[in-house]
């Protein structure tokens, strides 16, 4: 890629960003020789503080485009709080900092000229929990468009989501009852909905099967299959089989800890391809971790 | 054979030891102490009831209308003694309250649980907030006496009129504000983490995050809250004597609906109570009187209260 095309690409991101500009379709970077594949994240020495806690400490990864990305490792070694950096979520949590370098598609996401909503709206995120509105169906799927602006082609919009999200089916004959009615797996799969109405570039996943059914989990993960081809994922699981089936690329994690102050860091050991990180990773926590005797 | 035996004897063991079925005494006591705690409750409110639905036949059975519609007079067989001048006074204190300490107070609690930076001076703030909470309801009634009616600081006399419903209604919305506080402050503090998270996650402002999700989850509590603070306010006699209530002779009865006597001297219905029960002492008719205005007060209390469960409910309804 030539410096020029670069520059203008990160320009015209930035303005989106800076600026809010809704017609402006997803940032989509013109396929550059140098990489093979389209960068969508480039983090670099990323820490996460707690007040004066750091819960992680220099995570540098990249993340491409329609690629799923899985963050793996035992409980407390910062998966979150790094799935979190990626739509400033972190933001919103009282004392949290976080230092280093996260771009988004060249952009600096933690440039003070950034709006943090605007990044919200194109890397939208699945909790943990499933979290709908205590609102109808359509008001769930409808509220990220509305509160961007949009009044006109909800129905479409609505529509569209809910088939991609595979509730069309199940729904579409009562979206105007309350989304607290339905049950947990289909909760889940609104919130995924609720997530791609605003047409975003990434989905931030937070552990989204934990309060699942293994069948309830598989619809999710055929239906991330189906929309990696949109969109861009990052998924945090602590369920190694399901990394293993669903994602391309992984990336360990494990938590070192500080035996004096008897607190801990999350530290990411390695990142690599799925099918190396399971069959022949490099780092031996990560075999440790893998094959189950660790965690 | 030897296995056979074993189990059975295991068996045995294990019948002997979870047969035992018996009488929980402790926990038969600890229940019937409760019930005897809610008992004694209900009991005190039925007599409470009883007696004073029982001594206001006289007033209520007999001349309803005329009792409602009737005035403050100096003898208790006086044809035009009643309560109208006390319920003007308390239903305009009522409104008064709701449209200057409702706003101010949610306002208030939205922006110290939402907005404020948590530090020093905040949780100072919060601290004094709960403190004037359980300030004597006289001290604000000495308040209402300097500021409102001597117009000692600010010559807010002219406005209000001096002793006037107008002061009474000020005063009170002033108790009743760190309740409303309160009340607001815990409601918008159990909106759940997830809820705003999801609103965010999809690109909200915190403007339309607040707007979407925090007051429309907590307005049944918000409401709840603010309406029975405005309940307790209009309960409230010792401010209002401050103020300059009349409970004497009262020239003026305006009309419920008469916006222009909000400036005139008042009454309201717990000064009548008071006023007609000290008179019960020369006047033995006056108790059946003051009994009267007791109900008066209690069905304005819970009519205002029914309102706030039906809104209540409404509003969880839409809550889903």
């Amino acid at each position: 890629m030539s410096d020029g095309t670069e520059t203008a690409i990160e320009r015209s991101t930035m303005e989106r960003l800076v600026t809010g500009d809704d017609d402006a379709g997803p940032a989509e970077a013109t396929p550059s020789p140098a990489t093979d594949r389209d960068m969508v994240f480039r983090s670099r020495d990323v820490n996460v503080y707690y007040g004066s806690f750091r819960a992680v400490r220099d995570v540098s990864f990249d993340v491409y485009k329609n690629e799923i990305m899985a963050l793996i490792g035992p409980s407390g070694c910062g998966k979150t709080s790094v799935l979190r950096c990626y739509n400033r979520m972190n933001d919103l949590i009282r004392d949290a900092r976080v230092t280093g370098t996260i771009t988004y598609r060249g952009v600096d996401l933690y440039d003070e000229r950034v709006d943090a909503v605007e990044v919200r709206r194109r890397i939208g995120m699945v909790f943990q929990k499933p979290n709908p509105f205590p609102k109808s169906i359509y008001d769930n799927v409808a509220y990220g468009p509305r509160v961007a602006g949009q009044k006109k082609g909800l129905d479409d919009i609505v529509e569209n989501s809910l088939r991609k999200a595979a509730l069309w089916e199940e729904v579409s004959d009562r979206l105007n009852d309350s989304a607290l009615g339905l049950s947990g797996g289909q909760q889940q799969r609104l919130c995924i909905a609720r997530a791609i109405a605003v047409d975003p570039d990434v989905l931030l996943m937070d552990e989204p099967c934990s309060a699942l059914d293994p069948i309830a989990t598989a619809r999710i993960e055929d239906l991330m299959q189906e929309i990696k081809q949109d969109y861009t994922i990052m998924i945090v699981t602590h369920n190694m089989q399901q990394a293993a089936r669903v994602s391309d690329t992984t990336a360990f994690f494990t938590s070192d800890i500080h035996s004096e102050r008897d607190t801990r860091t999350g530290i990411l050991v390695e990142v690599d391809t799925t099918q190396k990180i399971f069959s022949n990773p490099s780092d031996e926590r990560t075999e440790n971790y893998v094959t189950g005797r660790f965690g | 054979m030897m296995s056979r035996l074993s189990d059975d004897r295991s068996r045995a063991a294990i019948a002997a030891s979870i047969e035992k079925r018996r009488v929980d005494t402790r926990g038969l006591l600890f229940r019937t102490l409760l019930q005897a705690c809610l008992l004694l409750t209900l009991a005190l409110l039925a007599v409470l009831i009883i007696s004073v639905v029982t001594n206001s036949t006289d007033q209520l059975g007999t001349r309803l209308g005329d009792f409602l519609s009737g005035t403050l007079r100096s003898q208790s067989g006086d044809d035009r003694l009643g309560v109208h001048q006390g319920i003007y006074g308390s239903l305009w204190i009522a409104v008064i309250v709701a449209v200057l300490a409702f706003p101010v107070g949610i306002g208030a609690a939205v922006y110290l649980e939402e907005y404020a930076p948590r530090n020093r001076f905040t949780e100072f703030v919060e601290v004094n907030i709960r403190n004037l909470a359980g300030v004597p309801s006289v001290v604000y009634g000495l308040l209402g006496l300097a500021l409102l009616v001597k117009g000692n600081l600010f010559g807010l006399d002219r406005l209000t009129g001096g002793s006037s419903t107008l002061s009474a209604g000020i005063t009170l919305a002033i108790l009743a504000l760190p309740i409303v506080v309160i009340t607001a402050g815990e409601a918008v503090r159990a909106v759940p983490v997830e809820l705003r998270e999801g609103a965010y996650g999809v690109g909200a402002t915190k403007w339309e995050m607040i707007r979407t999700q925090v007051l429309p989850y907590a307005a049944p509590g918000i409401l709840t809250g603010t309406l029975l603070s405005m309940a307790r306010a209009v309960g409230e006699a010792a401010p209002l004597i401050l103020v300059g209530a009349i409970s004497g002779r009262l020239g003026n009865d305006p009309g419920l609906l008469d916006l222009s006597a909000l400036t005139d001297q008042f009454t309201a219905l717990p000064i009548v109570i008071t006023t007609w029960t000290v008179q019960s002492g020369r006047d033995v008719g006056f108790t059946a009187a003051a009994a009267s205005a007791i109900v008066v007060l209690l069905v304005f209390v819970l009519l205002m209260n029914s309102a706030a469960i039906g809104l209540r409910n409404r509003f969880e309804k839409k809550r889903g």
